[in-house]
């Protein structure tokens, strides 16, 4: 009975969106102004509808519902509470049905906080927003259908993958789909623009906080994706350039770039139809990830649920959304015309550069991750070839490197022309600190790659570089201290975020080059009581033994680390055997150090008693997670700032060309 | 011509479709298999200890339909599919030989089988990826359908579940058996 309440609720939230995806969009062409409020309650309507769904499934799950298809392929009912919960968006309906759940949040957030929006243009975003609903729902309705019953009911579950019952990955698709759909709401506004014809400041300002916020659940969501990869998969590595996690990267990427163009529209007047395009462009990646997971057209380690007659679909949908959008921009766009110009080597310049190598980078993501599809349609299936970290590392670091580079150098050049000489000349420390840093590697590392090199002195200018630019900015030294820490007290917490954000991506920079330079790897067969030492920590076996989870066998091994004699650690990696699937599944031994991480993962035993073994020293790895937390609590701080709550300027209000204040 | 700049990325995306369409067609697990329909490649493989000194080799591959299956001890995926190896070799369905693949030593194989049972009707040691290159193995598990005449028919890459025993390996290897 609640499945099929869960089910109506569904089909009502289609209806409900059916409507809001025309009315108010005529509402706005006749300027009537019922038909365009009306998307306001119907915004609400349809999340109120799609929680219900959502919680019918949920509650399918929590009491191990067996007349679910759904729930008996994707649970059991010895599963442990939280991966019963995080189940329902483990599988493929039910992540569908929590992303547009995730849309109609956005939607309604839209509806009841965007009071100071002018009504058309929030018309037409709603209108829009509902269209690209309606595409799910039927996707969902006709061919995902996560309240099919069964009869006769199971007896019991297939169990989820066990790769997923981890609680690293109980949150990460929630905080990824929030970065994802948060895209669709920069979107539908650039739709809405396109078909206004008309993108301003008011715009622009509007954007910009949807943009930050799908940002920083994507940065959270990818990072925590990548820690599950690290500690699950047992390879010691966090990142792979996996068809999948590039789906997630490529939307990110491009989102980099427009919450930077947005800056440039909001303050600047200019390049308004190139951050519409990376609005539009931003959202079809999302939805060009979700193609490339669900359908299974690429294969990847993360690939849990693919079917190609959903791939057709999704593939209608894309072909629409994206060919659609992008048909109305090359008929709206070349109207938008852009008032403000600049010189090169200004704010707006090294933002455009920014801009230019976020989306160069995005284009080799998408090419390495195609080619092979571009390879096997040429050859009719016969060549098969994967592109591999090697590629992605080769054209990726010399991409970012100048990005990185120029990032110190970009908040410290003025609007509309700035003046590189002294930007450098106020730089001057950071470029020496990185020039020792780069040295003192250099010496420290004999002969191993140069990337080492390269990432620490990069990191060093661009931490250095932040700090020197809040310094800059409170004009330390140069007036009273009293005075700084008062300036200092008073900045806007935008800028603080831009500070916080840029900070930890240097610390990022630092924990990537660590682990991808200097990870060090061992292999081995180990007796009980032998030792091996790794980075100059001593890593003695202590045996193993076998134990019992809710729903899996664990081996579970013991490690003592020491470091000239003194005890360091206990690890004690896991190899699980989930018992319904007979699905092997290793849960590495982890000690984070701020220097590096100790990393231990146990194999398969052998006759005589020994195990195989890996082990791994990651140095500095850590610091990319507290990079990419320090990026999102910077972002989230700048969400805060009272700018993006009281109304954007009236568009009068500033006249052409005049230079806006900061 | 300004105008054609705006429609570039349409132009872009159109071609990204047609590509995403034509990959949907096909089958990203399928691997070009170039046996298929070619005799099995020539190979003699020495027998694991304890097997009475009884090799593997191409010529004992003809006369009955069979299974040539690529395992090893490292390999996790191997053991998954060996309880359904079992059955087959407990209800007869199918003779299956085995090609101990890549063991880190001459005692690892049969040890293993000890462990977990011993499904094979023979077994070559190939230590030095002799066979598995002729074969063009990719990974293990793999299995190979092969027909009286010694003519690979079929490769399947990965375990071989109740599943796939069903919907492919059956159904194939009856209809291989009826032709004679």
């Amino acid at each position: 009975m609640i499945a099929e309440l869960g089910h109506f609720a569904l089909i009502l939230a289609l209806m409900v969106a059916l409507t809001q995806g025309v009315i108010p969009l005529v509402g706005a062409q006749r300027n009537h102004a019922p038909w365009m409020q009306y998307a306001n309650q119907s915004a609400i309507l349809q999340f109120v509808l799609v929680a219900i769904s959502f919680a019918c499934l949920t509650h399918a799950y929590v009491t191990s519902d067996f007349s679910l298809v759904n729930v008996v392929q994707n649970s059991h009912s010895t599963k442990p509470m939280l991966y019963k919960v995080s189940g329902v968006w483990g599988n493929h309906e039910g992540s569908m049905l929590l992303w547009v759940l995730i849309l109609a949040v956005f939607g309604a957030a839209v509806a009841m906080f965007g009071r100071y929006l002018p009504p058309a243009l929030k018309a037409r975003a709603l209108a829009v927003q509902a269209l690209i609903a309606v595409g799910f729902y039927l996707f969902i309705l006709l061919t995902s259908n996560p309240f099919q019953r069964m009869f006769p009911p199971a007896q019991d579950g297939q169990d989820l993958n066990p790769l997923l019952q981890d609680p690293g990955l109980a949150f990460h698709p929630p905080m990824l789909y929030l970065g994802y759909v948060g895209f669709s709401m920069a979107f539908s506004f650039a739709i809405a623009a396109l078909i206004e014809g008309r993108v301003d400041a008011a715009w622009a300002r509007w954007v910009r906080p949807w943009t930050l916020a799908a940002w920083c659940f994507l940065t959270g969501g990818i990072a925590l994706g990548s820690w599950w990869a690290y500690y699950e998969l047992g390879w010691g590595g966090f990142w792979f350039w996996d068809p999948v996690e590039n789906a997630s990267f490529m939307p990110w990427l491009i989102g980099t770039a427009l919450l930077h163009s947005c800056v440039v529209v909001e303050k600047r007047d200019t390049m308004k139809a190139w951050t519409v395009f990376l609005a539009i462009v931003a959202f079809s990646f999302s939805l060009l990830g979700t193609f490339l997971v669900r359908s299974g057209v690429l294969t990847s380690v993360h690939a849990f649920a693919t079917d190609p007659e959903r791939g057709v679909f999704i593939l209608v949908l894309l072909l629409i959304v994206i060919g659609g959008s992008l048909t109305l921009y090359a008929w709206r766009a070349p109207q938008l015309k852009s008032t403000g110009v600049f010189q090169p080597i200004s704010r707006e310049g090294a933002l455009l550069l920014n801009n230019l190598l976020m989306g160069t980078a995005a284009g080799v993501v998408l090419l390495g991750t195609l080619y092979p599809l571009f390879i096997d349609a040429v050859s009719g299936g016969q060549d098969k070839i994967s592109v591999g970290p090697p590629f992605f590392n080769a054209v990726f670091i010399p991409l970012m490197t100048p990005m990185v580079a120029a990032m110190a150098v970009g908040p410290l050049l003025a609007w509309k022309r700035g003046d590189l000489a002294r930007a450098l000349k106020t730089l001057w420390l950071a470029m020496a600190l990185a020039l020792v840093f780069g040295i003192a590697t250099w010496s420290l590392q004999s002969g191993q790659s140069p990337w080492g090199i390269v990432g620490v002195a990069i990191g060093s200018w661009l931490a250095i570089g932040t700090l020197i630019e809040l310094a800059d900015r409170v004009r330390l030294f140069r007036i009273p201290l009293r005075d700084s820490l008062r300036r200092l007290a008073k900045l806007p917490r935008a800028n603080w975020g831009m500070t916080l954000a840029h900070f930890g991506l240097a610390l990022a920079v630092f924990g990537i080059t660590g682990a991808g330079a200097w990870k060090v790897e061992r292999v081995q067969s180990m007796r009980p009581g032998e030792t091996v030492n790794v980075s100059g920590y001593d890593f003695r076996f202590d045996g193993a033994s076998e134990k019992e989870g809710p729903n899996y066998l664990i081996t579970e091994g013991r490690f003592t680390v020491t470091k000239d004699g003194k005890l360091i650690a206990e690890l004690a990696p896991e190899k699980r055997i989930y018992t319904v699937r007979q699905m092997p599944t290793t849960e590495a031994g982890i000690h984070t150090l701020l220097s590096g991480d100790l990393y231990a993962v146990i194999g398969d035993s052998n006759a005589d008693g020994s195990f195989v073994t890996r082990i791994y020293f990651n140095p500095l790895v850590v610091w990319m997670w507290i990079g990419a937390l320090t990026m999102v609590a910077g972002g989230a701080l700048s969400l805060s700032d009272r700018r993006f709550r009281i109304g954007a300027p009236k568009r009068s209000a500033m006249p052409a060309g005049a230079q806006p204040a900061e | 011509m300004k105008r054609l700049f705006y429609i570039l990325p349409l132009v872009g995306f159109l071609v990204i479709g047609a590509y995403l369409g034509v990959g949907l067609t096909l089958d990203p697990h399928k691997l070009p298999n170039m046996l298929e329909g070619q005799p099995v490649p020539a190979f003699d493989l020495p027998g694991l200890e304890g097997r009475d000194g009884k090799g593997f080799s191409n010529a004992d591959l003809l006369g009955d339909v069979s299974l040539v299956n690529v395992f090893g001890s490292w390999c996790v995926a191997c053991r998954v599919e060996h309880p359904f190896l079992m059955k087959i070799k407990e209800n007869g369905w199918v003779p299956i030989h085995g090609i101990d693949w890549r063991e880190p030593d001459r005692n690892a194989g049969p040890v293993w089988l000890r462990r977990h049972g011993d499904p094979y009707t023979l077994i070559g040691d190939d230590p030095r990826s002799i066979a598995a290159i002729a074969f063009g193995v990719t990974g293990a598990p793999e299995t190979f359908v092969v027909d009286k005449q010694g003519i690979v028919r079929y490769k399947h890459v990965g375990p071989i579940t109740e599943q796939v025993w069903a919907e492919t390996l059956k159904p194939l290897i009856d209809h291989l058996r009826e032709q004679g």
